[in-house]
Order: structure tokens, then C-alpha cells, then sequence
């Protein structure tokens, strides 16, 4: 009982748990109305597509690399896959377009993890590089503009609801998207992945020491290729919730998210330098990022303060995580005794 | 012949036109400690993977168990019973000792799945082969060395080792961790599995190893069994070269101290720490890990500032801000670990050594090059750092020249003390002696000088005067001349741990 609690206690998570709760009553005493049922499903349905993006720059840290192509790889799969649905006037349903985007995302992300698998470049240089090509490639071959009327089973599965939830007082409504199980079916399948595969394993033992780990059997080109194709599908998958969600395909609209979402996942408790970190915390630092997103228009702060917010959010929280490291780890209390 | 663990038959490598090994022939028998000794450089790792697989020998045979391979992959070695244990023991720090042990058996039976409690049941068993005690929940990163290396040593037990090689395994381990390490070989030895013990450190190998390979510039100089060496013919076979094993004489010592402490202390590291240093002087201060040494040592450089207790340089009273300070104020320090604390590796060894004099070599405000190069070329020089040309990359020197660089750039502020921590460690045994000669010289022309060691024989060779530190508190002065090594080592570690605690 009392080392289960000492595990919470030390746990990074928990400190993120115990912002997310003092944030959360502060807006609440603010403004009354956080805990109502609407904000509520609003944050969840906020929390949809950083989610997915954070999961796969989560992937790519444990790895011992950092991912910031993943906003311009999605924009480049869901408006190649957008254009040509549009032009071919698609009337069919919503799976088709869902396979199309996810054969790109892997195609895209096969393109890092060729890179990064067999070259000895820091995989932030070589996706900083493809990052470029594929927002390149997309206002540049495929000279984007914005597409207004995306194929209508797009659109309807960006307002298709699981439920509508209404706050008693003002009257307004929110409704939890359908791509919120997406999400949740993303988090289990990498949970299971990260826990129960070898597969998974190797991640957290490449991103451990790589040599170690090539010398335990690990094939660690394999795996590091595979692992950037997966990170490519479920970014593209984002990426296409979020044009769905919108009901229309805005080019421009995800770049520059991969900064707010790698701090999420720093700030959830994963090492920048790899190996260790997880899935519950990076959810718990993609929830205390959204929540402060939304609950600034609460509040009556001004948007602008956002950004503001945010960095200092970002710097006292990886500081603090910063802090319990070298309390923990062989500090100068070590060296003092 | 066939009774053989392994035969190394003739075998040649060459990389890049570059011989790393020539014609080397190797025999271990099942059970047998085998000492591979020879100076960085000289192709024992290059050995060590050709034997493990991992490069392909461009001729002679590799025979395992009465196998004979032309060539060898990893694999196969493994299968074979071959089972490296490399210097930093290829241990995941950011994972749990459980999944230390278990994945290599779970990857070398091809699972695609991972079962926790298969994973403990390995592990287990693991711990079990050598009675090793350990949380396996615990991370590896927060072990101490010794038990990140108990778990390597119990992972390669998992595949059936036939033969372990250990690549310098003592390095970093203090006397009574090598001790315990040296139990779990023979009792390794006993089961028959033969050890091939990689290593520079003659007194640590000497006392457990069977016979001795020696190899030197890519060739065996000498298989032989421990009777026939000593340290002279050791070190002989070990460079090539021959050394005098001559004592340090101190010369004429004036009578004003360069350095004296007086009831030094740093609460929690070490209390009442009083000597006198006079120029000419070589003091050794020895004691194991964890005795305050260190700390002693930081305090004297300024790092740390003294609780209570009088430090005088040239007998008048100082206290340090900090390191620039005590630079300033005449004291030199040469750091423990020359890679990370004491080089730029990447930069010109030019750069390396002005770093510390970088103030004296400004113009107008501005750094001088043509003043910073004649400074440069002339340490070079005096020093005999084997370079063609001072702008060259630190990194590309070897250990010992290395070191020479960290001299160098600690001399450039002409101190008036330099205090050296462990000033050898890891360094080849030609390149120790050819520092220890630069020491004894800096002595000859003046020089107060500490030394900070573990390594008995050094302090013992090279101090006029040993100090002796226990848990933080200086409990012996022994003179070298009368003192023999054994008999220090023994108060150094156990007899006497009693008196040490009064």
C-alpha cells in the first residue's frame, strides 16, 4: 500500500495531475463554468487531433529522436487525398478516404524512417528536411489553396456525434464527436504495442542506448522504420479528423502545431533524451495544454496571452521535471552526502 | 586439441590498409581464466570482435568448440557460447533490471510478444546463477556500477556461455567490488566456463588469471603463465619498452610551504584535514572511493569552500571564491575523468591547451593568434605530445597523449600547486610512466605537486610523502621508502576500519 503510494508520489504524472486539478478550479472559480457538461465535451473534443499528433511524437522521443514533420506530412496526405476525392466528385462513405490517408501517412512516414534508419543524421535535422519537402510538395506540385466543399461524407463525418451535451444555464450545446474513439482506440493499440510487443519494447530499449540494443538482438533499422510508419499513419489519421471536423481543407492550418505538441508530451513526463515516458502522462500534458488553450476565452484573458501562458507553462513544467531528475538521479547531494 | 573452448588460429585484419592484428593465435581451455592484456591501440578489441563476430578476419581460423570458422556472424558466436561483457555493459539504464535480463533470451527465441511474467520467471533464474540480490523492479540507471555489471554477467549466463569475455571489467569498480567480482569469476571457472579477461591493470589480473596473452601492435607478443611475468617484464612485453621502477627521490626541499591546510572541513565530506606541501614535494593522498578524497581535492581547487579550517598558499591565509579564483591564487587541477571534465575533444589541441591562460594571450581586448600558436607549439614541444600539427582535433591523440594535453593545459597558468586526481586512470602503461615523468620533472624544477589516487603502486613509485584518508578524515602519514604496497593496500581497506571510525 505505502510503496504503491511512494509510486505516485515520485510518479511525474501525478504532478501534471495535481496542475491539471488546480488549473481546473481556478477557471472554475473564475469564470463557473468549467465543470459544466458542454466545456466539458468541448475539451474532449479539443483534445482530439494534438492527442493523436502527441501519441506519435511521443513514439518518436521514447525512441531516443524528435519528430517535427508530422504537422506538414498530414497536411500533405489529407489534401493530396482531399484534391483527388474533390476532383473525382467521390459520393461514397467515410472508409475509403480513411484508407486512402492512412496508405499515404505510411508512404510519407516510410520516407523519414528510410532517413533516419539508415542515415547517422539526429532525425530532428533529417525531418526539419522532410518537413520542408512535403509542405513543399504540397503548395508547390500540388499548388494548394483552400478546398471549401470537401466530399460530403467528409463533412458528415465531422458533425456525426456520440452524444450532445447541453449546459443547463446558457443553453448551449456541444456534441462529443465520433472521432474522439478514434483517440481512444489510437491511445489502447499503442498502449498494447508499447507494453506487450517486442516490438514496443524496442522502442524503449533504442531510445535506451542503441547500441545496447543492437547487441541484444534488436534490429533496430527494422524497428526504427516501422516505428516512423506508424507515426506517419496516425498523424495523417489526425490530420484528416481535423479537415473532417472543420468541413473544409484549410492547407496551412496544421503547421506549426508540432512545437505545442512536443511540449505536451515534455511536459507529461517524457525524457527529451529518450527511453523513458508515458502514454498516461502524455495524454495528462495534451489535457493541461488544451485546457488552458480553451479556458482562456473563460476567463476573459485575452487571446493573445495564450501564447504567453503557454511558454511559461512550458518552462516551469519541464523545470520542475528537471528538478526532480537531478533530485532524484546523483546530484550535489550525492557528491556533499 | 579439440579440448579447446576456443582456437584462434592465424589470424590477420587489416582495416584500411592499417594492420590491427597479425597472425595471432589464441587457445582457452573450458574453465580457464585467460588474461588478454595489451595498451590501448594495440587490437584487443579488434580480437575480441573478430571472436565475437563482429568482424570478419581477413585470414586464419576461429575455432569454437571444435567448430572451425573462416568466418563468424554474431549469431553464430552466441550460439557457440560466446558471450561478450563490454566495457559499459550494454545495459538499458531507462529499463528495469527484470527487462535487462530477460529480452536477450526473449529475442534470441524469437518472441513477438512480451509476457511479464515469462519475462520474471528469466530473470529469475538469472539472478539465481550467481546468488545475485536485487529489486528487479529497480531501474538499471540507478545501480551502481558493480550491480549494472552483475547484471550483464548474469544475462550472458542465460545463453549458455561457454566462454565470457570481459572487456576491462575492473575499471571502474573500487577494490572490494573487484574482489567480489573476482568470487563470482572462480566461481564461473568452476562450472567450467572459460573467461577471457581483458586488460592493462597488471596487479588487478595478475592474482586470477591462469596464463597471459599479450599483444602488442596487432601481434601476440608473449602467451605465458603468471610465474614467468613480473611487472617490469610485463610492462616490457605491454610497450616494448623498459622501464626503471626507481622511487621517487625528493631534492632539496625549501623550508616555506607552497600549500598548507589547517583543520580543513566540509561538513558531511571530510573534517580536520591538516599538511604541509613544500615545493619539490610529491604528496599522495590515497584512500577508496567515498573516503572525501575527491571532495578534498575540489575544496583545494576551489570548487567547494571549506566549512571550517585555514587554507595558505605560500603561507598566507586564502579563500577561494572558486575555480578562477584558485586558478589565480596558484593552484592547479588536473580532473578524474580526462573525457568529460578535462577536454574539449572535439576542439584543436592548440585550443586545449591555452583554454586555461586565454586571459594572458589578449591583445586589446582581443585574442592574439600569433602569441596563442607560439604558446601552443611551445607546450607541444616541451610536453613530447606525439602530433604533427597542434591544430589538429584533440580526439585524435591517444589516451596518454591526451592526458598530456590536460597537463599541459593546467600548466599553462605556471601554478604554483597542481593537484592531479587520479591522474592515470585508463591511461596505457607506457603513457603512465611518461606522466609520471613529467611529474617527477615539474617536482625537480619546484613544483608542489598532489597526487589523488587509488592505484597503490603509483602513489607508492612517485610520492615522497603518503597520505591516508578514512571516512573523510586523514588517518595515516606513510613514507613510501618504508612502506610496501601490501602493506598500504592493507590499511587502505580493512585491519585497521575500526581505529579509522574513532
Amino acid at each position: 500500500m505505502s510503496a504503491l503510494f511512494q509510486k505516485v508520489i515520485r510518479a511525474n504524472e501525478f504532478y501534471v495531475f495535481l496542475v491539471i486539478v488546480a488549473v481546473c478550479l481556478l477557471i472554475q472559480v473564475r469564470s463557473g463554468q468549467f465543470f459544466t457538461a458542454n466545456n466539458l465535451v468541448d475539451l474532449a473534443n479539443a483534445m482530439v487531433v494534438p492527442g493523436l499528433f502527441a501519441i506519435g511524437a511521443f513514439l518518436v522521443i521514447v525512441s531516443g529522436g524528435i519528430d517535427v514533420s508530422f504537422p506538414a506530412l498530414a497536411s500533405l496526405a489529407v489534401y493530396a487525398v482531399t484534391r483527388f476525392l474533390v476532383d473525382s466528385h467521390y459520393e461514397g462513405g467515410i472508409l475509403l478516404p480513411f484508407a486512402m490517408v492512412i496508405g499515404l501517412g505510411a508512404l510519407l512516414g516510410a520516407f523519414n524512417g528510410l532517413f533516419t534508419s539508415r542515415l547517422a543524421v539526429p532525425s530532428l535535422i533529417i525531418t526539419l528536411g522532410t518537413a520542408n519537402v512535403f509542405s513543399g510538395v504540397m503548395q508547390g506540385a500540388l499548388s494548394s489553396v483552400q478546398i471549401a466543399k470537401i466530399p460530403p461524407a467528409m463533412a458528415e463525418f465531422g458533425r456525426s456525434s456520440l452524444f450532445v451535451a447541453t449546459n443547463p444555464v446558457s443553453g448551449l450545446t456541444s456534441s462529443m464527436p465520433v472521432s474522439f474513439l478514434i483517440l481512444v482506440v489510437v491511445a489502447a493499440i499503442v498502449f498494447f504495442l508499447l507494453r506487450f510487443t517486442m516490438f514496443g519494447r524496442g522502442i524503449f530499449a533504442i531510445g535506451g542506448d542503441e547500441s545496447a540494443a543492437s547487441r541484444a538482438g534488436f534490429n533496430v533499422r527494422r524497428t526504427k522504420f516501422w516505428l516512423y510508419v506508424i507515426v506517419g499513419v496516425i498523424a495523417a489519421v489526425a490530420g484528416l479528423i481535423r479537415t473532417c471536423g472543420m468541413g473544409q481543407m484549410h492547407p496551412t492550418n496544421l503547421l506549426g502545431m508540432e512545437m505545442m505538441v512536443i511540449a505536451a508530451v515534455v511536459l507529461g513526463g517524457t525524457a527529451i533524451t529518450g527511453g523513458t515516458g508515458s502514454l498516461t502522462g502524455v495524454m495528462l500534458g495534451t489535457l493541461l495544454i488544451v485546457i488552458v488553450q480553451n479556458s482562456m476565452i473563460l476567463l476573459g484573458i485575452p487571446t493573445f496571452w495564450q501564447q504567453f501562458s503557454l511558454g511559461l507553462l512550458i518552462i516551469v513544467g519541464t523545470g520542475i521535471s528537471a528538478l526532480q531528475i537531478a533530485r532524484s538521479g546523483n546530484g550535489l547531494r550525492a557528491v556533499l552526502r | 586439441m579439440s579440448e579447446c573452448v576456443l582456437a584462434v588460429r592465424g589470424v590477420s585484419k587489416s582495416f584500411a590498409g592499417v594492420q590491427a592484428l597479425s597472425d595471432i593465435n589464441l587457445e582457452i581451455r573450458p574453465g580457464e581464466i585467460h588474461c588478454l592484456a595489451g595498451e590501448n591501440g594495440s587490437g584487443k578489441s579488434t580480437l575480441i570482435k573478430v571472436i565475437s563476430g563482429v568482424h570478419d578476419p581477413d585470414e586464419g581460423t576461429i575455432e569454437i568448440g571444435g567448430v572451425v570458422h573462416k568466418r563468424l556472424t554474431p549469431v553464430e558466436a552466441i550460439a557457440a557460447g560466446v558471450q561478450v561483457i563490454y566495457q559499459d555493459f550494454s545495459v538499458f539504464p531507462n529499463l528495469t533490471v527484470m527487462e535487462n535480463l530477460a529480452l536477450n533470451t526473449e529475442l534470441a527465441s524469437k518472441r513477438k510478444l512480451v509476457n511479464w511474467r515469462r519475462f520474471r520467471r528469466i530473470a529469475e533464474e538469472a539472478v539465481a546463477k550467481i546468488d545475485f540480490s536485487v529489486d528487479l523492479d529497480q531501474l538499471v540507471g540507478k545501480l551502481s556500477v558493480a550491480d549494472k555489471q552483475l547484471v550483464a554477467i548474469s544475462r550472458a549466463l542465460m545463453s549458455d556461455a561457454k566462454l565470457i569475455i570481459m572487456d576491462e571489467p575492473t575499471t571502474a569498480l573500487t577494490k572490494k567490488e573487484v574482489d567480489a567480482l573476482f568470487r563470482i569469476i572462480l566461481d564461473l571457472k568452476a562450472r567450467g566456463i572459460a573467461i577471457l579477461f581483458v586488460s592493462h591493470k597488471l596487479e588487478e589480473v595478475f592474482e586470477i588469471s591462469e596464463r597471459f596473452t599479450i599483444i602488442r601492435n596487432g601481434r601476440a607478443v608473449a602467451t605465458c603463465l603468471p610465474e614467468e611475468l613480473n611487472r617490469r617484464t610485463f610492462t616490457q612485453y605491454m610497450t616494448g619498452r623498459d622501464f626503471e621502477d626507481a622511487h621517487f627521490q625528493v631534492g632539496e626541499l625549501p623550508p616555506e610551504p607552497a600549500l598548507e591546510a589547517r583543520a580543513l572541513t566540509v561538513t558531511g565530506a571530510f573534517s580536520d584535514v591538516s599538511f604541509s606541501l613544500r615545493p619539490g614535494e610529491i604528496l599522495g593522498i590515497t584512500g577508496l572511493l567515498g573516503s572525501g578524497r575527491t571532495e578534498l581535492a575540489m575544496t583545494l581547487f576551489g570548487a567547494y569552500r571549506p566549512d571550517a579550517g585555514e587554507l595558505l598558499v605560500k603561507g598566507s591565509p586564502v579563500r577561494f571564491s572558486g575555480i578562477r579564483a584558485a586558478i589565480a591564487g596558484g593552484i592547479g587541477y588536473v580532473p578524474e575523468d580526462r573525457l568529460t571534465e578535462g577536454l574539449f575533444l572535439e576542439r584543436s589541441i592548440g585550443d586545449n591547451i591555452v583554454i586555461a591562460q586565454i586571459d594572458q594571450l589578449v591583445t586589446r581586448g582581443l585574442l592574439d593568434r600569433e602569441r596563442k600558436t607560439a604558446s601552443a607549439a611551445e607546450w607541444v614541444r616541451d610536453l613530447k605530445i606525439a602530433t604533427p600539427d597542434p591544430e589538429n582535433a584533440a580526439n585524435t591523440l591517444s589516451g596518454g597523449n591526451q592526458q598530456r594535453i590536460v597537463l599541459a593545459k593546467w600548466l599553462a597558468t605556471r601554478p604554483d600547486v597542481l593537484i592531479l586526481n587520479g591522474p592515470t586512470v585508463g591511461v596505457d602503461i607506457g603513457s603512465k610512466h611518461d606522466i609520471h615523468e613529467i611529474l617527477r620533472e615539474l617536482a625537480g624544477s619546484g613544483m608542489a605537486v598532489i597526487i589523488i589516487s587509488d592505484d597503490i603502486p603509483e602513489v607508492i613509485q612517485n610520492c615522497n610523502r603518503v597520505l591516508l584518508m578514512k571516512a573523510g578524515r586523514i588517518t595515516d602519514e606513510i613514507d613510501p621508502g618504508t612502506v610496501t604496497e601490501r602493506q598500504l593496500a592493507a590499511l587502505m581497506t580493512g585491519e585497521s576500519d575500526q581505529e579509522g571510525k574513532h
